[in-house]
């Protein structure tokens, strides 16, 4: 035996492989063979599976080649060797898409699948279907409803499944073959069932109750295949999600007893259903939970991995319910297969007691080298979620992080533990000085720009302000020395803020600014001159406007209000405050702990929600000259949910008026409106001097229609107002069906909930890194006090809320956060009010029996503050 | 893995492939055009999770955003990919569907050398699992039936006997320049 394969490797030659070396033009070449008469059945068979063979290997065929290959092939027809056959039809449904006239087969395929052979009908049906269009589809309409119901299982699965295929494309006439699909689905066979039910589903999936009907009869009649009953589970839970059904009913009992079934499948199927449904209590969780823990100790690795999955998931938002599997999971953390462990683990941290966390986190650096870098971003994520629920672990979580960082690993899987690390560092002042000291370490050798210029962005703002600020200079300038242009830029400007915020450290960061002004980079060489210059001046108001609190503006924004400037040549100045501002960053959100695809966006900079809005408003002629757009609010909605005519609005903010966007959809399929204006009643000295009507709204297509208003100019400080509004606009009634309009409407109106203009629509978050520089650069001239009782306000927590989302400013310094157990509080906001004047408040918060507030306002305009303090009273 | 409901379907494969043991491929089809569109993306599919997964046999894993349940013989990898929210049961069934029935067919010799010298029927039987996506079969008696191929790769001697008498050297000096 052994003999016989060495003898087989020698004749070989290279390699073991009998398709390496295939050319395509010899194998087209040989294709003339299948001109030959007799047919040679075993020749014509090889050579077409050298065709397939190349195609799957990505052979590029062209046209020409590839139809005549193709035609040659439909010769092949005439010989009744089956595995020739079916090898044809293989070919067909591969070359259907790149050679032409793939229809000629029509008639031979129509033969085979009403035929006598019933190998080939299964097969013959689906080659036809590939290449079958719409119009073609009516002529075989007769066989594939016959096909559908065939007696012969494979027949009817192929047709069943072809016709699924067909559906995309031509479902109308799909529609028609209902009735053969319900008479298969009660075929005995299981694979017919499924394909019967899949087919039926996808009919029917718009008609809610068609669909309820459908399952209320195969749950009944009870299906044998554990594909149909997958299936179903799916429906049902679709359906109960849809129709936001109680948990007690039908569909819900149907699920939980598919818990029972006999196939671990189903029974999967049905615990995940049941996990995943929102809202679900820890009672009906239960007997789910149960199946899952029974799977974790399944021989089979795919059963275990489900499981623990799964388990994940319920951890998330049930760890209570979780505990009872805690031993099982315990089990799993020594498996074999590094992703169930991984799972394992991380669903052990999140159901565990902070007692646990110290020895997990030893079992999980035991193997943590070995699993793929999407598993370790989920322990990432895990020990990330760890720290917020145990701050106190922090130190453990820290000198795990560090030994995971010097480890190899891809740039996700380091900049998740980045991410965390600065996370931690944020949330615990208590571990900032080992948290920068790790990150100093990695950046030392650190192949990733990306991360290496976030890290130094961090050491500058974070290290100034830690008792030994010196050391971490060290560590900056080597960067300057050893890096590329994009970190060394990134650490001249860490740096200077260092000279900037200590002056102990100026003078040598001035020398050590003075090398970086010779560097090769103009980048580097340009920040290095600039710093050296802000940093000899010893000024205050200079460092925070220029060192600490960068550009607030958006960068698109500039760059277009850049160019703009440079094409209408002028006398006057470039002035910043005609940029729109940036709006402020939305604070990242916490990800979710679960194994997340880590999804490969592309990252690039989109432009802003208010670049969009800003050249939407630009294209209108009414709405010239209004200056840049100062802020645009989030939608407010003016109709109630269902109603005929749903109308959301959104201000958009200039220098001296307001535009108001109304969204309108129409929700009545026999009307179309036109015309559709929004009247607008002020109750304040605001004028409305423009209505731009949407001149169509047609049935479920949204479109806008717009209000300018101007603002008071004699009273800067009447900033609130209330618009009643009235929709008025012309009605035509038209065919649902149809959608054709009649020729005479007639006008309507439609009364919508009153609209607010508040401060918060005159003010633009804008966040200050340096909230104490920046307060001392606007100085005290223009500063205010005042004191205010809030009687209503409970906690600390409401109030800070309540003050944030009414003055619509960014909190600086994380100082929206409470910190627990205290009675006082001082809360930082920055903002920028309408024209481009700079506002800062400090509110100081103490509790007793309400809360007490002491607000402090600094602007560079006088006005402003007035208007805070005014309408904060 | 996000996503709470599955969106009821009966396109339950992405994707299958069979590799040899230096991860080249020798048989895949992609179901789903939307995922990996282009050869070159495949390719690069197919070497990374190979690259991942050839050390150790473990039976499934995640990688790429998909559920990836893959199985080893001899010099063969073959794996079936599915959604990251796709009952793994499932795809195992498709897997072990496929590998039962080619090792039936080719007599438990599941190796490279047997499999490429069977490559026609091996099409035929991933033709018969799955139909775009869709599981059409998963029972490998079944498969078996329904392809009804016949073996050819212990033919070696009868065969080149067989050619021998009947004369019919020109087609076996063929397949030798082949091998």
């Amino acid at each position: 035996m052994i003999k016989k394969f060495d003898k087989k490797d020698e004749e070989s030659g290279s390699g073991s492989n009998p398709f390496q070396h295939l050319e395509k033009s010899a194998v087209l070449q040989e294709a003339r063979l299948f001109n030959e008469t007799p047919i040679n059945p075993r020749k014509c068979l090889h050579i077409l599976t050298k065709i397939i063979y190349l195609l799957n290997q990505g052979e590029h065929f062209g046209t020409t080649e590839a139809t005549e290959a193709f035609f040659a092939m439909t010769r092949l027809f005439q010989s009744n060797d089956q595995t020739l056959r079916r090898m044809c039809y293989l070919t067909i449904k591969e070359m259907a898409n790149i050679s032409e006239d793939v229809i000629i087969v029509t008639s031979s395929l129509t033969k085979d699948m009403t035929g006598k052979e019933d190998v080939y009908r299964g097969p013959a049906i689906r080659a036809l279907c590939r290449i079958t269009d719409t119009t073609m589809l009516q002529a075989i309409e007769r066989y594939m409803k016959q096909a559908i119901v065939d007696k012969v299982p494979s027949v009817s699965s192929s047709a069943l499944v072809s016709s699924l295929h067909m559906v995309k494309m031509s479902f109308d006439v799909v529609k028609r073959w209902v009735n053969e699909a319900q008479e298969a689905a009660s075929s005995d066979n299981i694979m017919v069932q499924y394909h019967a039910l899949g087919l039926l589903y996808h009919l029917r999936k718009n008609d809610r109750l068609a669909v309820t009907k459908m399952l209320n009869k195969f749950t009944k009649s009870g299906l044998k295949s554990p594909f149909a009953y997958c299936m179903m589970i799916r429906i049902a839970s679709k359906l109960l999600e849809e129709t936001e059904a109680g948990h007690d009913s039908p569909m819900f009992d149907f699920i939980e007893s598919c818990l029972r079934n006999k196939h671990e499948m189903v029974v999967y199927e049905a615990a995940s259903a049941i996990v995943h449904m929102p809202n679900c209590t820890a009672r009906e969780l239960a007997p789910a939970v149960s199946v899952l823990q029974l799977f974790c100790s399944s021989p089979k690795a795919a059963l275990r991995y489900a499981a623990v999955r799964t388990l994940n998931k319920v951890a998330m938002k049930h760890p209570s319910a979780v505990t009872a599997c805690n031993l099982d999971l315990e089990n799993l953390i020594t498996d074999s297969n590094r992703s169930i462990a991984t799972l394992a683990i991380t669903t052990l941290l999140k159901t565990g007691s902070e007692s646990s966390v110290d020895r997990l986190m030893k079992q999980i650096s035991s193997f943590v080298s070995e699993i793929s870098d999407e598993f370790k971003v989920v322990v990432v994520q895990a020990i990330s979620a760890l720290c917020q629920k145990y701050p106190r672990k922090h130190s453990v979580m820290m000198s795990f992080l560090s030994n995971m960082l010097r480890d190899d690993g891809g740039f996700e899987y380091k900049r998740a533990i980045v991410d965390c690390i600065i996370s931690i560092i944020e949330e615990n002042p208590e571990s900032k000085e080992t948290g920068l000291a790790h990150l100093c370490e990695f950046i030392e050798d650190c192949e990733h720009t990306v991360l290496a210029t976030k890290i130094l962005h961090m050491l500058g703002k974070e290290g100034p302000r830690t008792p030994t600020p010196s050391k971490y200079i060290r560590f900056i300038f080597n960067r300057v020395v050893l890096e590329s242009e994009a970190v060394r830029a990134a650490a001249v400007s860490a740096l200077a803020k260092f000279g900037a915020q200590n002056d102990d450290l100026l003078p040598s960061v001035l020398v050590l600014m003075q090398r970086c002004m010779m560097d090769s980079d103009d980048e580097v060489r340009d920040r290095a001159t600039f710093y050296m210059n802000v940093l000899q001046q010893k000024q205050k108001a200079l460092n925070a406007a220029y060192i600490f609190n960068g550009l607030s503006v958006s960068v698109p924004g500039l760059e277009k209000s850049l160019h703009q400037y440079t094409l209408e040549p002028s006398e006057k100045p470039f002035d910043m405050k005609t940029v729109p501002l940036a709006t402020a960053p939305i604070t990242e959100q916490k990800t979710e702990i679960a194994p997340v695809a880590t999804s490969k966006l592309p990252e690039r900079l989109a432009p802003s929600r208010q670049d969009i809005y800003q050249e939407q408003l630009a294209a209108i002629p009414e709405f010239q000259g209004l200056g840049p757009l100062f802020k645009s609010s989030e939608p407010v909605q003016l109709t109630e949910a269902e109603t005929e005519y749903v109308v959301r609005c959104i201000k958009h903010t200039f220098t001296n008026h307001m535009i108001f966007q109304f969204d309108c959809t129409n929700t009545l399929n026999d009307q179309l409106l036109q015309r559709v204006q929004v009247q607008m009643e002020p109750s304040e000295s605001y004028e409305v001097l423009h209505n731009v009507p949407a001149p169509n709204l047609p049935y479920s297509q949204p479109n806008s229609c717009y209000s300018l208003v101007r603002l008071p100019e004699d009273d800067p400080t009447a900033v609130s107002c209330t618009f009643s509004c009235t929709m008025k606009y012309l009605v035509r009634d038209c065919d649902p069906n149809t959608g054709d309009p009649e020729d005479d409407g007639y006008d309507d109106e439609y009364v919508l909930e009153d609209l607010e203009v508040t401060v918060a629509d005159h003010i633009q978050k804008v966040l200050k890194p340096n909230f104490g520089a920046a307060w001392d650069e606007i100085g005290d001239e223009l500063e205010k006090e005042e004191t205010f009782a809030l009687a209503t306000v409970r906690t600390l927590d409401e109030a800070v809320n309540n003050i944030i989302s009414f003055l619509g400013m960014q909190p600086c310094e994380r100082s929206d956060k409470v910190p627990e157990n205290k009675n006082s509080h001082v809360l930082f906001l920055a903002g920028v009010f309408r024209g481009g004047h700079d506002v800062l408040v400090r509110a100081r918060l103490a509790l007793a029996d309400g809360v007490t507030m002491q607000v402090t306002v600094r602007s560079t305009d006088e006005n402003v503050v007035d208007v805070i303090l005014a309408s904060v009273g | 893995m996000d996503s709470a409901a599955v969106e009821p379907s009966l396109y339950t494969v992405k994707a299958v492939f069979i590799l040899d043991n230096d991860g080249n491929r020798l048989l895949s089809k992609y179901y789903d055009p939307e995922l990996y569109p282009s050869m070159k993306e495949q390719k690069n599919f197919e070497t990374n999770i190979f690259n991942k997964t050839h050390k150790a046999d473990n039976e499934i894993s995640f990688l790429e955003g998909m559920t990836i349940v893959y199985k080893s013989s001899i010099d063969l990898f073959f794996y079936v990919v599915g959604s990251a929210q796709e009952n793994e049961l499932m795809l195992m069934a498709v897997l072990n569907c496929l590998f039962e029935s080619l090792s039936q067919m080719l007599r438990k010799n599941v190796e490279k050398r047997t499999l490429l010298d069977n490559m026609d029927g091996v099409f035929l039987v991933v033709d018969e699992i799955i139909d775009g996506g869709v599981i059409l079969e998963s029972d490998p008696q079944q498969v078996i039936e329904k392809v009804n191929y016949r073996c050819v790769s212990e033919q070696a001697y009868g065969f080149v006997l067989f050619d021998y008498i009947t004369g019919n050297t020109e087609d076996q000096g063929e397949k030798r320049q082949l091998l």
